[in-house]
């Protein structure tokens, strides 16, 4: 491993990093990378998908459009590599803004499918009659827990997070909806499903807030 | 329900960070990685940083500082200055930087805005769009690192932008700048009603006010520069940000 935390995949003489942030050069890694480590937990960056082998827990970062990110992910080999550690060593994950949005079936704004570990689809904001909203929804709103979750409480007061998307999971099932926030209308905001968590917004730009719910998935 | 940001704007001149006056009369304010690290403190809601120096002097970005500054920023950070190219735009992101804000690079080219956009998202990309009201009072396209490509109106600035890909237009008073004497809320309402993508106001402000005159006129989010680092008549440096409760209080029936 080289200062920045870089694998590539290969033995490693010390206890494996608590988080692997997978860039597949969707995503804003070093910032994600700098709030782990500001609460205190070890992240490697993978390069190289290799390097998810044997990993403890797996962050997908992703910002941009839905197919160029499944382009990415297809293109970079990611997506065997990325399917063992989700769904048969069932590590946690946590998809992060587009991150979220690919763990979904579908998207309306491409025409690739996703991974699909989440029976939802992804569709456009409805900002409802509201007047004066522009795209992106860009800015820090106020979320809330759907369900009982361990990374965002429902009893330390208000939740405050920075959202930046055109775009909104639906999910199938109720249950499976993680948060929602309101902008125009409620929306989902974040999905889970056994071991398989992702939010729209961004906890790397969301200072205390953000560091919490980092914080939370490191115990996970 | 969505705060509008408020977003402190500093800026990187002579020594450090500066403070202009209607985009003249540069004052040193302080050293840059603590101001920020102090906004970060603050939670501010995202912080805006400006070179204004660099395209003047024809040269790049400083990438060291921006690495040190965007490493005290656990909010989103815009920064703009001497970005010429693309790969200017890329190492940026990599170095943590949230979103670009681009002005000449626009003006020699307006393409960079696609190229970047296509490449991390149009929400990556902010073009500042500077206007100064003529003799007539007329609204007029400024260049503040004094190129001749103003040739369009201001209006035709804004379009191009948008038809171009920008995530957000970074609207500026130049007349207002440092004067802490209230925004240009007719230039805010003209521009926003041109402008689909979220409009950035700044120039002006000079209490919580003017921050709710700027998006009531319009604007999606406010930035300021002298009313969160100088305070009292005489302009002493001190950075402050308002409470969470009291930005909130501006919005609230």
């Amino acid at each position: 491993m080289n200062e920045r935390g870089n694998s590539t995949g290969g033995d490693r003489p010390e206890p494996r990093a608590d988080v692997t942030i997978v860039d597949a050069g969707i995503g804003n890694i070093r910032s994600v990378q700098r709030m782990f480590e500001a609460v205190e937990g070890r992240a490697e960056i993978a390069t190289d998908p290799a390097a998810l082998a044997g990993c403890r827990r797996l962050v997908l970062p992703g910002v941009g459009a839905f197919d160029a990110g499944m382009t990415a992910l297809k293109g970079g080999g990611w997506i065997d590599a990325l399917n063992a550690v989700a769904l048969e060593e069932r590590r946690p994950v946590l998809g992060i803004c587009l991150g979220m949005q690919l763990l979904c079936r579908r998207s309306e704004e491409g025409g690739m499918p996703g991974l699909g570990w989440i029976e939802a689809d992804v569709v456009k904001l409805d900002l409802g009659d509201k007047a004066g909203l522009k795209i992106p929804h860009m800015g820090w709103t106020v979320t809330t827990a759907a369900k009982a979750n361990p990374l965002i409480p429902s009893d330390e007061g208000e939740q405050r997070f920075y959202y930046v998307h055109k775009y909104r999971a639906v999910c199938d099932r109720p249950e499976d909806v993680l948060c929602v926030a309101e902008y125009g209308t409620t929306f989902t905001s974040g999905v889970h499903r056994d071991n398989i968590r992702g939010l729209q917004f961004h906890p790397e730009k969301s200072h205390r807030f953000g560091m919490a719910v980092f914080r939370r998935f490191l115990a996970l | 329900m969505l705060s509008h940001r408020v977003i402190p704007c500093l800026l990187l001149g002579e020594g450090g960070l500066v403070k202009t006056l209607k985009f003249a009369k540069p004052k040193y304010v302080g050293d840059p990685i603590n101001a920020v690290k102090i906004f970060n403190d603050k939670e501010v809601d995202e912080l805006m940083v400006l070179d204004i120096l660099a395209t003047r002097q024809g040269r790049a970005p400083d990438f060291a500082l921006i690495e040190q500054l965007a490493g005290e920023c656990f909010m989103p950070l815009c920064y703009g200055g001497g970005i010429r190219t693309f790969e200017d735009a890329l190492t940026l992101f990599k170095l943590g930087v949230e979103k670009v804000c681009l002005q000449s690079a626009v003006l020699r080219s307006p393409d960079i805005i696609r190229r970047i956009a296509d490449h991390a998202g149009e929400q990556a990309v902010m073009v500042s769009i500077d206007v100064k009201r003529n003799w007539l009072g007329k609204p007029v396209l400024h260049s503040a690192a004094g190129l001749a490509g103003g040739t369009g109106s201001w209006r035709d600035a804004i379009r191009q932008a948008i038809a171009h890909g920008a995530g957000e237009i970074l609207l500026n008073a130049v007349d207002r700048d440092g004067t802490l004497n209230g925004v240009d809320t007719a230039l805010i309402r003209e521009a926003s009603a041109l402008a689909d993508i979220p409009l950035v106001a700044v120039g002006g402000v000079g209490s919580l006010a003017d921050i709710k005159a700027a998006t009531d006129a319009g604007a999606s989010a406010v930035a300021a520069g002298a009313f969160f680092v100088f305070q009292g008549p005489h302009r002493a440096v001190l950075i402050t940000y308002p409470r969470p409760e009291e930005l909130r209080r501006l919005w609230s029936d």
